[in-house]
């Protein structure tokens, strides 16, 4: 409904003479400069998301999110396989990530160093966890959820961070394992 | 097009109109095989089989539109992006339920073949006498001796996997090698069976992918994505083994679109003369003639072919004189069972993704076991480490939680049973009076429901799954009843039972429609009780016991 509301809205946007820019204000009622609006991913908005993802998984000795894509692939799951409520905790998760962290970090999550979101992040996930707040952040599992998905079942993920076996061809049920090797992709 | 006439008329491609197709054709027949869905040709049409998991749209997650799409279908894990076109598009072709009913039909050529899930048992004695000796429902016209020799011609052609185990209860077949159980299963296995003193077996899944090449097939690659088709031809399907047959004998004509909407009946002779086709996609009629017919379109949509027919002669349809037609349906009832987390064995893994787990045959109610129940349950199950979707508590976000999730967790295993629904003549499926499909025909209404025979079953099910992973050592054994809804456990059975009296069953003892000689029903809706073995493997050898006799018949002019 709130897609479908969104497109009712910008038509009438369309009808009026308006542009596309104007749908916000009409959503929210202000027009605050830099707020996600909606599940139209800007590429800034999706570079954010690879940020926050890169963050999770960061480039090691493999790879990390950033480089696997996890910002885009967030777009389509959100899209298309998240509900109108899910949607929306998703979008407001990211408003207040991009505006707390500048209120209490002091810059842009954009120009901040990976320790630094590193640290943010962290203490939004162990407030979800403490579970003491009961409207926590609960955009934290979303987003965990959502980057090790994508990474780990990316072309990068599953063939360089796991090791990827398209026909394997027979099946070993007793294989010696040792510490440190990876595991095998699905 | 012009009506035309054949010697025998499959209706369905799954796994039993494939196998009626083969056995006919190679008999000398020409076999008409009507599919009331669209084509499916082998390795050609498996356009996800190759796919990695970064082509997929939503890494086997769903679409909102998926969901909203598929009201039945989401109820379980079936609902899936990479073969969604192999499920019955519910929009065209709904039921009504006047108790829940889970239906998951496949309509296309192939029908569940292509998304069985393989577990291929034989029924033994103990399961063909259970009526007679318990006083339920009608007696099994046949005995394990009258289909041992099928279970072993079919077994042999299909290519069933799977370990001789030397048990009465699950008799042993023509098998090629089993599969390997894992460390931790062969460790568990040997705890639990001394343990319990034998009593308890955990044997390597039975099942219909090969270890060994069969003729045009390539053994088990080990990908585990048999639902999508396989390239390699690795488990047996209509695609894979029976169609390919058929088609080599120059003998079988395939239609797909063609739904059945009845059979066409001679009162006079007591005969079939054919069937009515409609075309699904241009919404004509048709009549195909022919000597025999072989309903094979899945338990209820053969009952609900036999109940369209001859209504002028019976009001309730062919087979509905004994009073027994609709009645009795069965299904397996499951998601009951424990799973615990294995200690250990950190240094062994395994290699391939094994498409089969274990399975522990029946063993109670046998053997001086006695329980508050009738028959009993096997369980299906594995062990396996975790992998990356887990949840780990103690790390953060960062590098640490990447490098960890980069390696295989630890062990668990969980088992779950599926246990036999005893035939209730009160549990029914009939025609709709006011809601009809696309084209137009009535649609089933679905009444049945686990009674309390099944409810204390279920009790067991978790309990003696939970005795024995805590036998085997397991910590945090947790046992569950996840729910069961009827039709769930994808094994349709009864609604046109075999027996030895017309009066009270709707086929005799060699799948023939008692009132219609040349007409056999030999999937699912023949079966007189369910046992709780995997059924697909009996409606097999049923068929190809069934179009043997057929033949016979026919050369000696009885049909």
């Amino acid at each position: 409904m709130g897609i479908n509301r969104r497109e009712a809205l910008k038509s009438m946007v369309l009808m009026m003479g308006g542009t596309m820019i104007g749908a916000n204000v009409i959503l929210t009622g202000c027009a605050p400069e830099d707020r996600i609006e909606g599940l139209d991913f800007s590429e800034s908005e999706i570079a954010f998301m690879d940020e926050i993802a890169e963050t999770i998984i960061p480039a090691t000795d493999t790879p990390g999110a950033k480089e696997a894509g996890v910002g885009s692939f967030m777009t389509v799951m959100v899209r298309e396989t998240y509900n109108k409520e899910q949607q929306e905790t998703f979008i407001n998760g990211l408003n207040d990530i991009k505006k707390n962290f500048k209120s209490e970090v002091g810059v842009e999550f954009m120009d901040a160093s990976h320790e630094q979101r590193l640290n943010f992040l962290n203490a939004l996930n162990e407030e979800l966890r403490s579970g003491n707040n009961e409207s926590g952040p609960k955009y934290i599992s979303m987003l965990k959820d959502l980057t090790v998905l994508g990474y780990f079942t990316s072309e990068i993920g599953a063939t360089q961070a796991l090791r990827y076996v398209e026909t394997p061809g027979r099946y070993d049920g007793c294989m010696d394992y040792k510490k440190g090797e990876k595991a095998f992709a699905l | 097009m012009a009506n035309q006439e054949y010697d025998a008329i499959v209706v369905g491609s799954g796994i039993s109109g494939g196998w009626a197709a083969k056995e006919l054709t190679e008999k000398g027949l020409k076999v008409l095989m009507l599919e009331r869905g669209q084509n499916v040709e082998h390795v050609k049409d498996y356009k996800t089989a190759t796919q990695a998991p970064w082509e997929t749209n939503y890494r086997g997650r769903r679409s909102i539109e998926m969901i909203e799409n598929h009201p039945v279908l989401r109820r379980d894990y079936v609902l899936n992006e990479l073969n969604v076109d192999w499920w019955a598009q519910e929009s065209e072709s709904p039921y009504v339920e006047k108790k829940p009913f889970n239906w998951f039909r496949g309509y296309q050529v192939g029908g569940r073949s292509l998304l069985w899930g393989r577990q291929s048992y034989r029924l033994g004695d103990i399961d063909f006498e259970a009526n007679a000796k318990e006083g339920i429902a009608v007696d099994w016209p046949i005995r394990y001796k009258d289909l041992a020799p099928w279970y072993s011609h079919v077994e042999k052609f299909a290519g069933i996997s799977g370990s001789r185990d030397g048990l009465d209860i699950l008799p042993d077949g023509e098998f090629q090698p089993a599969m390997e159980m894992n460390c931790v299963e062969k460790d568990v296995a040997e705890r639990v069976k001394n343990h319990f003193n034998g009593k308890r077996l955990i044997t390597m899944g039975r099942v219909a992918n090969i270890t060994q090449p069969l003729e045009g097939r390539t053994n088990c690659q080990y990908r585990n994505k048999c639902w999508l088709g396989c390239p390699f031809g690795g488990y047996f399907s209509t695609q894979s083994s029976t169609l390919p047959a058929a088609m080599k004998t120059g003998n079988l004509t395939l239609r797909p679109w063609s739904i059945v909407t009845k059979l066409l009946y001679d009162k006079d002779a007591q005969k079939a003369t054919g069937v009515e086709v409609l075309d699904a996609e241009n919404n004509q009629t048709y009549e195909y003639k022919a000597k025999i017919i072989f309903l094979c379109a899945s338990a209820f949509n053969s009952t609900a072919i036999l109940m369209r027919s001859a209504t002028d002669v019976w009001d309730e349809g062919l087979g509905s004189s004994s009073g027994e037609l609709g009645h009795n349906v069965m299904d397996h009832h499951f998601r009951a069972g424990a799973n615990g987390i294995v200690d250990g064995y950190d240094d062994k893994y395994y290699f391939g993704r094994r498409p089969n787990g274990i399975y522990i045959p029946r063993f109670q109610n046998i053997d001086g076991d006695k329980r508050d129940y009738l028959r009993g349950f096997g369980y299906q199950g594995a062990a396996s480490r975790s992998g990356w979707s887990r949840e780990i508590a103690e790390l953060n976000f960062g590098a640490p939680l990447k490098e960890a999730l980069s390696e295989p967790g630890p062990w668990s295993m969980g088992i779950t049973a599926f246990g036999e629904i005893l035939p209730y003549h009160e549990n029914t499926i009939k025609l709709s009076k006011d809601t009809k499909d696309k084209w137009g025909l009535e649609v089933l209404e679905m009444d049945a429901e686990l009674k309390d025979n099944e409810i204390k079953m279920r009790k067991d099910m978790m309990d003696d799954a939970a005795e024995m992973l805590e036998a085997a050592g397991l910590r945090n054994v947790n046992k569950y009843d996840a729910g069961y809804t009827f039709g769930q456990g994808i094994h349709e059975m009864g609604t046109a039972r075999m027996g030895r009296d017309p009066k009270s069953s709707v086929l005799n003892g060699n799948n023939q429609v008692w009132e219609a000689k040349n007409v056999f029903v030999t999937d699912g809706a023949c079966m007189t009780s369910a046992a709780a073995q995997n059924p697909s493997l009996t409606y097999m050898a049923l068929t190809a016991r069934a179009a043997d006799f057929a033949v016979k018949e026919l050369k000696k002019r009885n049909l």
